[in-house]
């Protein structure tokens, strides 16, 4: 065994009440960071797959993210004169083409997207409305590129190819209406169109608002109520890399020129309140550790007051100033990795109690477990943390007595 | 005998507002297997020259000559090189690491240097301990044994890297008669018998009638050199 690291032990066992609160306290910085972070990470990465799993991961609208340039503008693009106010032309709204468009986007690699025409419509049964928004879907498009098939609790969405007039409705509108399957209700758009039609369907999101408000037809007969007769008003696209979506919809938009949107542009301010909330998260359980590494600065520097004479009688014997240093900072360093390991085990201990906490937020019919990300970076990330807090907590006092002098020491001494 | 030691025109001032001279313009020549004491009233400054001339304090001006090397120039580092291999202190208070058994602290210069693997550096502990006559003491803790066995210990670990000088600060001075004698024994044994250089500072008048040379030192200046008989 190195002498250094000899000595670091005999000094840390020599003071064993001392050496306990202080690997106490790493212990406990260690755990609550690993737990804490854990759940943080865990909550962040369901929000994001909820995120990236329940919405499209780029949606192509029929809007323009800029207005189209008016003829004149053509005519004299360098003219002093600014045009503004103009009317727009009034025109069936939609994606014009779609088909065409359709098949551009399903040519690039490692998508799956379906046309959509959403829209506003009132349901009426029993004398009771509601309003809802009514998507017209092509089934076996929609299954490629949203999980609503899981959420089926009765029927499937294929059966809107079998009955046009069918509809598919969530399972909080079947109970506020008393519907079941088979049941007939009228629909009417926004546009005028109403139609009966038949629930085919019943799914259950788990999201109250959801499952109240949503509703899905054949896109025939959506484009039939809303009065738009070949026109989709959206993508949905779904990747295999859900990462890729911004470049991707920056490709689309690129081609078929209307605006399309990542899930990540979408969902930028409430990634950016991710990344504030994760700042503060890890500012707070970063301050456990820091308490916990005052501790141990004040063991090491109490050992290096009580050691001063041993230290000068090391330096006496031809130990240099860096063989000192490097003994407290084994120190240190024993007390970080002793600390990050029983800290580890702690924290693990803790993210599995956590794991077992089932809660019911507001607005979701289920019960949820609480997110934990078990991720070896978040084990690796509390122990770096650990050791570096250990360390930068025992450097100073090792400066300390890498700086003794013997013979102030042994003068003092004698 | 050639020259182990030297000092040439050693100068030791401490700072301050009023600066205090410990050692005064010292040169002094220590040649092989010399038994040397220093003696001198308190505050004379032989403990000073002590650490100059063992490189554990730096000189103000002056140079020290040790085993042919011009010292004056080496940094922090060299010096304990130079301590670690070539020299071998032994301190009024035995100055033992209370934590550490007596064959540890024995070993603990050896297994710095790394000339020896442990197990050698334990033999050869165990050996330096059985010629002080302290070899049955090796598994206990300084504080478990006597004053005059705790100095042999020292005196042990002072050789622990076959040293060319044995520097030696009262190494009598808390030790009662008795085991005062054996200490300056040992001492006197290790100049005569294993041609180690011995520089001891003493009040003992029984240890200074042991040496082959004496030094007296008032106000950090040699004021007598004399071979007795």
């Amino acid at each position: 065994m190195m002498i250094q690291l000899q000595v670091a032990l005999t000094h840390l066992t020599g003071r064993r009440r001392q050496t306990l609160v202080s690997l106490t306290g790493v212990v406990l910085g260690v755990a609550f960071f690993l737990a804490v972070s854990s759940l943080m990470a865990g909550s962040e990465r369901d929000f994001i797959k909820r995120l990236v799993d329940n919405s499209p991961h780029v949606t192509v609208s029929d809007d323009y993210r800029r207005p189209r340039t008016q003829p004149a503008e053509l005519r004299w693009a360098a003219g002093a004169v600014g045009i503004s106010n103009v009317k727009p032309q009034t025109e069936t709204r939609g994606i014009r083409g779609y088909r065409e468009k359709l098949a551009f986007i399903e040519s690039l690699p490692g998508l799956r997207a379906a046309p959509v025409l959403a829209g506003s419509a009132v349901l009426t049964f029993a004398g009771r409305e509601q309003g809802v928004t009514l998507w017209g879907v092509v089934p076996k498009a929609l299954e490629s590129v949203s999980t609503i098939q899981e959420k089926m609790i009765a029927g499937s969405l294929g059966a809107l190819d079998a009955n046009p007039n069918g509809i598919i409705i969530g399972q909080g509108l079947a109970k506020k209406f008393n519907l079941g399957l088979g049941r007939n209700l009228s629909v009417t758009a926004a546009g005028g169109g109403s139609r009966a039609m038949k629930v085919v369907g019943i799914f259950r999101t788990g999201n109250a608002n959801y499952d109240e408000s949503q509703t899905f037809t054949a896109l025939k007969r959506a484009q039939v109520l809303f009065g738009r007769s070949n026109r989709v008003n959206r993508f949905l696209i779904q990747l295999d890399d859900a990462y890729a979506a911004r470049a991707v919809a920056r490709r689309i938009e690129a081609v078929i020129g209307y605006k399309s949107v990542s899930w990540v542009e979408a969902s930028e301010d409430i990634l950016s309140v991710l990344v504030v909330r994760n700042t503060i998260m890890y500012s707070v359980v970063s301050a456990i550790l820091v308490v916990a590494s005052f501790g141990i600065y004040n063991t090491l520097s109490t050992i290096v007051l009580e050691k001063t004479r041993d230290i000068a009688i090391l330096k006496s014997m031809g130990f240099h100033a860096r063989d000192v240093r490097l003994i407290f900072l084994f120190e240190g360093l024993i007390i970080g990795v002793i600390g990050s390991l029983f800290g580890l085990a702690l924290g693990a201990g803790l993210m599995y109690a956590l794991s077992q906490v089932q809660l019911k937020p507001p607005g979701v019919t289920d019960r949820v477990f609480l997110p934990i990300w078990w991720g070896a970076g978040q084990f690796a990330l509390a122990a770096a943390f650990a050791m570096a807090s250990c360390l930068l907590a025992a450097y100073l006092p090792a400066r300390r007595a890498g700086r003794v002098h013997p013979v102030e020491i042994l003068r003092g001494a004698a | 005998m050639s020259t182990i030691l030297s000092a040439e025109h050693l100068v030791r001032t401490l700072p301050g507002e009023v600066p205090v001279t410990l050692v005064d313009d010292v040169c002094i020549t220590i040649e092989r297997g010399e038994f040397i004491c220093i003696m001198g009233p308190s505050g004379s400054g032989k403990s000073s020259l002590l650490y100059l001339l063992g490189l554990l304090d730096v000189p103000t001006a002056g140079r020290v000559w040790l085993d042919g090397e011009d010292t004056s120039a080496y940094g922090e580092d060299a010096l304990a090189n130079r301590r670690l291999s070539k020299l071998g202190f032994v301190f009024q208070f035995h100055f033992l690491l209370a934590e550490f058994t007596v064959l540890d602290n024995v070993t603990l210069p050896m297994r710095r240097l790394g000339r020896l693997d442990e197990t050698a550096a334990h033999a050869r502990g165990l050996d330096l301990l059985a010629r002080l006559g302290v070899a049955d003491q090796a598994g206990k803790h300084p504080h478990q044994l006597s004053g005059g066995q705790r100095q042999r210990v020292a005196i042990a670990r002072a050789l622990a890297n076959d040293p060319l000088v044995v520097l030696a600060d009262e190494p009598t001075g808390n030790l009662d008669s008795a085991a005062g004698g054996t200490v300056r024994l040992i001492l006197r044994d290790l100049a005569h018998e294993l041609g180690k250089t011995v520089v001891a500072v003493t009040h003992d008048p029984a240890f200074a009638a042991a040496a082959d040379r004496r030094i007296g030192i008032v106000d950090g200046k040699i004021d007598a050199d004399w071979r007795p008989g």
